[in-house]
């Protein structure tokens, strides 16, 4: 046993060495995006090293430019508010249903017929959907973010329900029946005992919809008429202005993921485990 | 036999009459979620499934064409493209993107040291969006990528402007973003194995690759069935990484089935055959989905 020990050690070492000169792969591309973003056009010669070198002065002007031809704070708030409202909906709705379905669909037929009704929405490709609801949504009036709003919520909510479904199963049933005793609503005990309890199913949930929603650009192109954008939109439409200008797409391009990079250093722990209780369940 | 079925349609009749305050309120609840997931979800599936059966271009009348779009789908020669070149691309990816993560998940769930800081930076391309990085992964295909091979005395063509090798770039991309998410579920899935496992093998000599073989891989079974279901599923939908890295090109050797569903079907004109083209893929992600589950389940169980 103690002869290994260093052995071991040792092992780990190189494993750590690995792992670093692997990180390579992902700090490359972000760093050459860092580096187109603060550069001028005129620097960029057509060798590598004209590329990737550090610029001769860092200058915010690309930014600045990228903001105005973008629309950056109009696309951002857009994006903001399209993910927080599906958050706060996501978790409000989904809960609410994860929890009747979870309780009663051991019980009745009825209950558990819709469970796999809406957990089968998982299959459903937006593909199929796409066309149908350009027509449907335009014509009740839901061009625009609220329908994107409601299309998240209901395009998240397979998922969604079978995470607070199943998160059910760790809440005794006891609780329910102790506040039902003391004369609480169903409705009062949901708010007041299940939903508190299921916080860690929120976070979850949260941090789910929101890689989801803010990264997508599928449902705003398809759905949001006239020039409104998302983050991401803004991007695909704007392509044509960045010509060849590939400094200033850069730094658009920087903009766009500097505010999930900022959230994910914020909570990374939070999102990691997140995603992976997400996964497994 | 009819006695009791009337009786028991007459339960079933006066049922909510004698609903509980408890059982009204679950009612209450359940109605309208349930009538707001079929408006968006339901509903447009079956206009979907309607607009395929026409020759609807989008706008304008329209008229019934029975089976015709279905069966011109067959004889479609870009249909069929999209399917071969969707396929491929999935599966080649699915398979990079297993073992990479799969090798990282070990390495990382080892004794390291900066273990939460190297998991934490590669998790980070999860969290890009998938468009923005196909951009920055263009400009690093069209201008870096032909610098370096030339240095290294190759020849200095794009790959994406080649139609042989652009669907590897896109690969390559999907790669580079999943491989993040699937890390981690390895991880987590590692973290379910008890150390007296190992112990345990040791002591019958299973060390390293042995080890993984006999006795890691077979307790994680269970995480490598999620990995294959999700990364075949998203390739399978792949959407983002063609808008920005190829449009579909070139020569529409790029086109995955969601784009040209998007492309054609809202612009180009074929909104009915492109809605039977949605159905036949909404049925192959809905077989693909049932098969991998079921296979996979059943060897889950045999272990």
């Amino acid at each position: 046993m103690m002869e290994n020990k260093p052995k071991r050690i040792q092992k780990n070492t190189w494993v750590t060495i690995l792992l670093m000169l692997g990180l390579v792969t992902i700090l490359f591309p972000l760093y050459m995006t860092v580096m187109i973003a603060f550069k001028q056009p005129s620097e960029m010669t057509n060798s590598i090293s004209g590329i990737l070198s550090f610029p001769e002065k860092w200058s915010l002007d690309n930014f600045r430019e990228a903001m105005k031809v973008t629309d950056f704070w109009n696309s951002l708030g857009n994006s903001l508010v399209i993910t927080l409202a599906t958050i706060a909906l996501s978790i409000v709705i989904h809960s609410l249903i994860g929890y009747v379905l979870g309780r009663k669909k051991a019980r009745s037929k009825a209950y558990n017929a819709v469970y796999l009704y809406l957990v089968s929405g998982m299959f459903v490709p937006f593909a199929i959907l796409m066309m149908p609801l350009v027509k449907q949504t335009a014509h009740m009036g839901l061009a625009n973010e609220v329908g994107v709003v409601l299309l998240y919520t209901v395009f998240y909510m397979p998922m969604n329900t079978m995470l607070y479904a199943g998160y059910l199963s760790n809440l005794p049933i006891a609780l329910e029946e102790a506040a039902c005793v003391d004369g609480a609503s169903a409705w009062k005990t949901f708010w007041r005992i299940i939903f508190p309890n299921m916080r860690p199913m929120h976070a979850t949930v949260a941090i789910l919809t929101a890689l989801g929603t803010w990264n997508d650009v599928m449902t705003p192109l398809v759905i949001m008429s006239g020039d409104k954008n998302t983050l991401p939109l803004a991007q695909l439409n704007f392509q044509s202005q960045f010509g060849t200008n590939y400094n200033l797409a850069f730094a658009s391009y920087l903009l766009a993921l500097l505010p999930i990079v900022i959230f994910y250093l914020v909570c990374q722990k939070q999102i990691i485990a997140g995603v992976a209780n997400g996964a497994v369940k | 036999m009819k006695e009791n079925a009337k009786i028991k349609t007459e339960k079933k009749l006066r049922v909510p009459n004698k609903l509980s305050p408890k059982e009204r309120t679950f009612l209450f609840i359940t109605i309208p979620i349930v009538l707001l997931f079929f408006t968006f979800n339901t509903l447009p599936l079956i206009q979907g499934v309607i607009y395929s059966f026409t020759n609807f271009r989008g706008y304008g009348s329209y008229e019934w064409v029975g089976l015709r779009n279905y069966i011109d789908l067959f004889h479609d020669a870009r249909v069929g493209n999209s399917y071969l070149f969707t396929f491929k691309l999935a599966v080649v990816t699915t398979i990079i993107v297993n073992v990479i993560s799969l090798v990282l998940a070990v390495a990382l769930n080892s004794k390291i040291r900066f273990k939460n800081m190297l998991r934490g930076m590669y998790f980070l391309p999860n969290v890009l969006g998938g468009l923005v990085v196909g951009y920055i992964f263009n400009y690093f295909f069209t201008y870096i990528l032909p610098e370096l091979a030339k240095m290294m005395g190759f020849e200095g063509n794009s790959m994406l402007a080649n139609s042989g090798t652009a669907w590897f770039c896109i690969a390559v991309v999907c790669a580079w973003q999943s491989i993040a998410m699937n890390t981690i579920i390895y991880i987590s899935g590692l973290q379910t194995v008890p150390e007296d496992v190992y112990e345990a093998g040791s002591l019958d000599g299973a060390m390293g690759w042995k080890q993984f073989r006999h006795l890691t891989f077979p307790l994680i079974l269970p995480f490598f069935t999620i990995n294959l279901v999700l990364c075949m599923k998203n390739f399978l939908m792949v959407f983002d990484q063609i808008m920005s890295l190829t449009k579909g090109g070139p020569a529409q050797s790029t086109e995955s089935i969601s784009y040209l569903i998007y492309n054609n079907g809202m612009s180009g004109g074929q909104f009915g055959f492109q809605s039977a083209n949605a159905v036949v893929f909404f049925v192959v992600i809905v077989v693909i989905s049932v098969l991998q589950m079921r296979f996979l389940g059943k060897k889950e169980e045999q272990l």
